[in-house]
Parts: structure tokens; C-alpha cells; sequence
């Protein structure tokens, strides 16, 4: 094949197909789901169901980028609205798990819903705790197996879960629950579990008020005496006394290695998000005049030009490590740190790039009166979610030196 | 469709210069850059593996491979190796490109068979000027038409100049727009004043100043137009950026080594956050930076408009490899700051790619 930065044609209908939809569905209603935080965007969530999960109209006929082509998918509904992207009704991070560690009828129950003719429903993980995020040995949250029912029996507090408000509360959906069977046997005690919606004893306590994406719902969930059937475990049930990292449990190698995928998922996110700010300060520049150029000597460059061309380079340097952590999934090829590495690199640049798009564009860029601001504060949360910027370069950090966690902490 | 693999042959070429660069490039990195110049044999050695050659059209004796991708790839290899010896024995792209690609039958006639004989020849392009505020597309060198004449007038530096250099392209304004002379080394009203530089010290470089040199027509870079020019900038920028991802790789593979040996408080300084993470955001700048290269370099390849990514490829590898030599520096402690160790070389050669223009050629 060699280098080659041309998409398929399947993945410029894809662009072109998400595009419009960023631009005829998401931006007219951004600010107002900005505002009215908690309220469900029907008009959004009614049309991703009837219309917006159809896909694009590619030829089947044809390749796509596979991966890639996916985070493309992302990066144009994030390039419309973060918020709304992370509210549409589909199986999300729950999903991923259950693809990955799930056997094929666990796939068939709990992900067939999502593609039938019933009304919308959202799918979740829940991982963190108020005391442990990316720490997930320290997740005190328990899954005790009853003999008697032959049910597994959840007790715990989860934080952040993002839809974990339409995962539990909408029959249909589901949510993927990270609990301990032993808490002896640190990480590999770890275990998922799906809890589907409605089940008794999951109890909806809140929905957070954020700084940015406030169209997503991050929910508490409480868990006392959730029961569940013995098949809704993903994976071995046995634990692994031993690093679960070097054994064959398919459950928390499938729930980490869903992290391979969604790192460049979560990247490629970022990116729509540092674009719809850097677009649009190069068009609000150009109305006053000032277009920029790319082949002025540096030293002639104005202060600004210089800043926008300094963000497009790192912009484009978080999608193309992106795009190769992508395209590493759809090679089969073992993509953990170029994960980290697109995830640390995109958190970062559009951190940084929203935050100075509000700046080049002084007290507009400011004002609720347009979106730069609001793309400001949604950035930010690619920085946090997913591994902070400081687990993915602890990650990093390990990969490169070939340490053990127990040598890098 | 995305790919980021080099294909079989590219992934070839890149192993055979890297052990090329390991092998030859490496022991001599020091010593020539203490010494202020070029080993001759590392150039004989370049010169039978044939990386400017093959680039050249097979009507002259040349491999016809011209590619901006592959060449980025030998770029960083030899770059990896070392900056100034990397530079030295790619030299003779820089007379070779611009007539391969612009040139006119004469021209390439004339220099072309000299690149891909036995012996290895040594090229050269002036388009660096001395000055704070030089403008790469409206350098201050002049060429004004006199009758059947060209008559240059202007000072250049950064010019690579080997003992046995015979020619060189020279960048000029005619009429404000851009073109490029060939000029003989002996031309009358031609000075050079060999350089001193912070870094690439392995190549010999020098200052030239440009008096009334009076050349004839044919020397014009064949119909070579302003656009074609600022094309061959892009092409020195993605070259250029190439570059620094190899100084930056260097520079960090150094840190990394030297911080899993190095130990402080009982341990190993790389088991500390404050270094490992340092380390980690060089490998992913690096990375990145590549990427940006590689895109660049591509764009020439398939013949679209590359100036905007070749100006963020460069100006993105700039910051990596200033940031990621520094970095490397600071690893190293005081170490990092005594020329036994190399880390202290590639921060001056880093430093330099915010000065450099088309020293080299893909």
C-alpha cells in the first residue's frame, strides 16, 4: 500500500454525510442544550434514532478506512456538538464492552435493541468511583455471586457515567458496571458486569451540572442489592491472583483493550472540537481582513497569524496520531500506546487551542452570543475523560521505558 | 486509503540507511563536528548507496525514483545518525533536484552525469541570505538581464561548500519574482568566506557575497517560474522537517537510555514522573511531528500544493526538535551540558531548523 494520507471516497461520503448533519441538526440547537443543561434534546435524540443511525450512504461496494473512517465519523459530530454527540441513543461505551468481552449471545441480548424499530435507547459504562478513576484496582464497588438464585448481587456508588441517566432509566438499554468479586485479589478481582435498565436496586441519585458538554448526562448510579443473572458477567469468571495484564482473562483484557478503541475515538472527538474553534476564528479573522499566511518568512508573521498556524500544526498532529492509532485497530495491530499517545496529544492541543481561540477573538470570543466559548469549556473534558492527559503519559511513560507498572507509579 | 506504512521496498531503503547511519554516521558525529569538517570517506560511502542517484532520472544514469515520502525517510535515518554528516552526504541533491525537475536538456546534460559517476561530486543552492529579516520568496539577491547577461548581486550564507564544489544554484529576485542561477564556484565577482556555525559544524558551509557576477543566459534554471521555486522550498521544508524528526529521535533515544541507567535516591531517574513523562511527551511529539512530515511530503509526491503543510510541517518539527534536544539536555543534567556526551550537539543542530531553508532537497 505505503504512506498514504487520502481517504477512500467511502469515507469522503461518510465526512461529507456527518458534516451536514453537524451543520443542520447539532449547531442550531448547541446553545440551547448548553443552557437547558438536564433536558433531553428530543428534536437530536429523535432524529439520530429515525435517521442519523442509518449512516452514511456509502458504497458498500467499495473499501472504507475501517477505523479511521470512524473517527472521522466522530470528529464531524463533534465539530457540530460534544454534548449532543455523547447524548445520542446508542450503546456507546457499554457497547464497546460488550463487544469486546462479550460472547456472541451477549452480544445478540443486550446489542440487538439497538438496531431495532423500538423507541431510543442508550447504553454506559460505569467505572468510576468518587475515590477511584483510572485507579481501578482501588474500585470498591462489590459483585457477590447468591448460589441460591444463581445471580450476581451488586453494592456500590458510581460517579461520572456518562448517559448513565438514558442507560438506566430507559427499558432497553444497559449499563456496563465495573465491581470487584474479591477484593483480595486487587485488579483481577476486577469484573464487568451488564445491568440492564430498570433493574431493581440501580437507583439513578443525580446528574451532574458541568463546565462544559452539558448536554450529556455524567450520572450517579447506586447500586444496593442489584441483582443480575450469572450470564450478564462479560468474561472468566475465576480470578487471576496474578497481574490479569499477563493471563488469558478475556474480561479485563477486553474491558482495558476497550480503551485501544475509544482513546481514538475520544481523540478524534477532541479534534472535532478544536476544529469548530479554529474554523472559526480563520473565518471571523477573514471577515476583518486578516487572512493568513503560509508563506511569509516567520518574521513577518503578525502575532496571530503565527498563533493560528501554530494551531493548525498541532491540530493536525493530534488528528494523523489519531488516524494511526485508528488505522493500527483495523490492521489487528497491537495500538496501546499510539492510543495514549493520540488521546494525551489531542486532549492537550484543543485544551489549548480552544483556549486561545477565545483569546485571539477578545470579547467575542467571550461572549455567549457565540459558540467559541462554549467550545472552550467542552474541550476541556478531553483532557479528563478516558485516562487523563497524565494516565495516558503514564501509559506512554511505561511503554516506552518496557516497565512494569510496579517500577513507574 | 489512510495508511501510514511505508511500503516493502520504502521500509528497505529506510533499515539499509539506518544501519548505514548507525554504522557510519554515528562513530563520526563527534570527532567531525570537534573538528569542523566532512570525512570524505563517509561521502564515497553515501555515494555507493546511491540515496541522491536513485532519486535521479534513469535517462541520466539515475535510479527515477524522485520521491519526496522516500527521500523524508532516508532524510530522518542519516539526520538520526547525524545532522551535519546527514546534510554532507545528501549535498549533492542540491544541485541535482532543482535541474532534474526544471532543468533544461543542456543543463541536465551538463550536470547530471557528474552526480551518478564513480566518483562521488559534491552540490550545492544559496538561498539563505545573512540577514534577520530574510524572506525566502523575495530574497534581496538580485538577478537584472543585461543583453544577453544575467548580472547577480548579493550576499548568501548557510551554503554548503565542499573543497571540490564546481557549481551551485544560487536564488535570486528578477523582477521580484523568484529564479535561480547556475553559477561556477570560480565565477568572477563570486567571494566565499567559510562559516562557523553553533552547530552542523561536519559541513563545511560558507558565506558568499555576490558582486556584479555576470552569467550567461543559459544559466537560468532552465524555465524554472517563481511558483516552481517556492515549490522547491516546500520540498526543502518537508526534507527539513524529516531532519529534525531524526535529530529529535536521536536526542530522545539518548535521554531514554540514559535515564534507565542513571540512578538517584536508588532508583533508576526514568521510575520519576518528572523525567518519565518528559519522555513520554517526546515520544508523542515526535510521533506527531513525523506524521506532519510525512504529509507534507506526500502532498509533493502526488503533485498538489504543498506550501501550508510543508510551512506546519516545518514549523512544527522546529519547536519538536528544540524542545525534545533541550529536554534531552536536561535528562543528561550536568552531563547533558559537557560535550563527552552528545545531547549538548543536537541542541545547536536543533536549534538551527528555525533558520534553515532548503539545505537539503526531497
Amino acid at each position: 500500500m505505503g504512506i498514504d494520507f487520502q481517504p477512500t471516497s467511502n469515507t469522503e461520503i461518510s465526512r461529507a454525510h456527518f458534516n451536514r448533519i453537524a451543520h443542520e441538526q447539532m449547531r442550531p440547537i448547541s446553545r440551547k442544550y448548553d443552557d437547558q443543561e438536564h433536558d433531553l434534546p428530543t428534536e437530536w435524540v429523535d432524529f439520530w434514532w429515525n435517521e442519523g443511525r442509518k449512516g452514511a450512504p456509502v458504497d458498500v461496494s467499495q473499501p472504507t478506512d475501517g477505523f479511521v473512517t470512524v473517527c472521522i465519523q466522530a470528529e464531524e459530530l463533534c465539530f457540530g456538538d460534544a454534548g449532543l454527540y455523547l447524548r445520542m441513543p446508542t450503546p456507546a461505551l457499554g457497547g464497546s464492552a460488550v463487544s469486546a468481552a462479550g460472547t456472541n449471545e451477549q452480544r445478540e441480548e443486550f446489542l440487538s435493541a439497538f438496531r431495532g424499530s423500538g423507541h431510543p435507547i442508550w447504553g454506559a459504562m460505569a467505572i468510576t468511583e468518587s475515590s477511584a478513576g483510572s485507579d481501578s484496582a482501588a474500585i470498591q464497588a462489590t459483585a457477590d455471586f447468591d448460589e441460591a438464585s444463581r445471580e450476581w448481587v451488586l453494592n456500590g456508588t458510581k460517579i461520572f457515567c456518562t448517559a448513565g441517566e438514558g442507560a438506566s432509566q430507559v427499558e432497553g438499554g444497559f449499563v456496563v458496571v465495573w465491581a470487584t468479586v474479591d477484593k483480595s485479589a486487587g485488579r483481577g478481582g476486577i469484573k464487568s458486569f451488564v445491568v440492564p435498565a430498570r433493574t431493581p436496586g440501580m437507583k439513578l441519585v443525580g446528574v451532574e451540572h458541568k463546565l462544559g458538554i452539558r448536554a450529556s448526562d455524567t450520572a450517579t448510579l447506586v447500586f444496593e442489592d442489584c441483582r443480575v443473572p450469572e450470564s450478564n458477567l462479560l468474561g472468566r469468571r475465576d480470578v487471576k491472583k496474578r497481574d490479569p495484564k499477563q493471563s488469558g482473562d478475556k474480561g479485563f483484557k477486553g474491558a482495558m483493550a476497550t480503551f485501544d478503541a475509544s482513546r481514538p475515538i475520544v481523540a478524534a472527538m477532541a479534534v472535532g472540537v478544536g476544529r469548530a474553534a479554529l474554523d472559526f476564528l480563520k473565518e471571523e479573522l477573514g471577515r476583518q481582513g486578516v487572512t493568513i499566511r503560509y508563506d511569509a518568512p516567520p518574521r513577518e508573521l503578525t502575532a496571530i497569524e503565527r498563533d493560528v498556524i501554530e494551531m493548525e500544526a498541532e491540530l493536525q498532529a493530534a488528528r494523523l496520531l489519531t488516524w494511526r492509532a485508528a488505522k493500527m485497530i483495523s490492521s489487528g495491530a497491537p495500538n496501546s500506546l499510539e492510543a495514549s499517545m493520540a488521546k494525551a496529544k489531542a486532549g492537550l492541543a484543543v485544551t489549548q487551542i480552544t483556549q486561545k481561540a477565545v483569546e485571539l477573538l477578545g470579547p467575542v470570543g467571550y461572549s455567549n452570543k457565540l459558540l467559541v466559548e462554549k467550545w472552550m469549556r467542552d474541550a476541556k473534558i478531553n483532557d479528563i475523560y478516558e485516562g487523563t492527559q497524565q494516565i495516558n503519559q503514564l501509559i506512554i511513560a511505561r511503554r516506552i521505558l518496557d516497565y512494569p507498572s510496579a517500577m513507574l507509579r | 486509503m489512510i495508511d501510514f506504512d511505508p511500503t516493502d521496498e520504502q521500509a528497505l531503503v529506510r533499515d539499509t540507511v539506518r544501519q548505514f547511519a548507525s554504522n557510519e554516521l554515528r562513530p563520526r558525529a563527534r570527532p567531525c563536528d570537534e573538528a569542523s569538517q566532512l570525512d570524505r570517506d563517509v561521502l564515497g560511502a553515501a555515494h555507493e548507496l546511491g540515496l541522491v542517484a536513485n532519486a535521479l532520472p534513469e535517462a541520466y544514469g539515475g535510479g527515477g525514483e524522485l520521491s519526496a515520502v522516500t527521500g523524508c525517510l532516508i532524510a530522518e535515518e542519516l539526520a538520526w545518525g547525524d545532522l551535519g554528516l546527514a546534510l554532507g552526504v545528501l549535498s549533492p541533491s542540491l544541485l541535482a533536484i532543482p535541474v532534474a525537475l526544471y532543468g533544461s536538456d543542456e543543463q541536465k546534460q551538463l550536470l547530471l552525469p557528474g552526480l551518478v559517476g564513480a566518483e562521488p561530486a559534491a552540490g550545492s543552492l544559496a538561498w539563505v541570505e545573512p540577514r534577520f529579516d530574510f524572506d525566502p520568496v523575495r530574497p534581496q539577491t538580485t538577478a537584472k538581464r543585461d543583453g544577453d547577461e544575467y548580472v547577480l548581486d548579493g550576499a548568501k550564507c548557510f551554503v554548503p561548500w565542499q573543497e571540490d564544489l564546481s557549481h551551485l544554484w544560487v536564488v535570486a529576485s528578477e523582477e521580484g519574482e523568484l529564479a535561480a542561477f547556475l553559477v561556477d564556484t570560480d565565477a568572477a565577482g563570486l567571494h566565499a568566506e567559510p562559516e562557523s556555525n553553533m552547530g552542523i559544524r561536519a559541513l563545511p558551509t560558507a558565506e558568499l557575497a555576490l558582486s556584479s557576477v555576470r552569467l550567461p543566459a543559459s544559466a537560468r534554471l532552465g524555465g524554472a517560474a517563481d511558483g516552481d521555486l517556492r515549490a522547491l522550498l516546500a520540498r526543502g521544508r518537508a526534507a527539513l522537517a524529516a531532519c529534525a524528526v531524526g535529530v529529535a529521535r536521536a536526542a530522545y533515544e539518548l535521554a531514554l537510555a540514559y535515564a534507565k541507567e542513571r540512578e538517584a535516591f536508588g532508583a533508576p531517574i526514568a521510575t520519576k514522573q518528572a523525567i518519565a513523562f518528559k519522555l513520554a511527551d517526546m515520544a508523542t511529539e515526535i510521533d506527531g511531528t513525523r506524521l506532519l512530515a510525512w504529509e507534507a511530503a506526500w502532498r509533493i509526491d502526488q503533485g498538489l500544493d504543498a506550501t501550508r503543510e510543508a510551512m506546519l510541517a516545518i514549523g512544527k518539527a522546529q519547536r519538536t526538535a528544540l524542545a525534545v534536544a533541550d529536554g534531552a539536555v536536561q535528562v543528561f543534567g550536568g552531563y547533558g551540558y559537557i560535550r563527552d556526551y552528545l545531547p549538548e550537539m543536537h541542541l545547536r543542530n536543533a536549534r538551527g531548523f528555525a533558520s534553515f531553508e532548503a539545505l537539503t532537497l526531497v
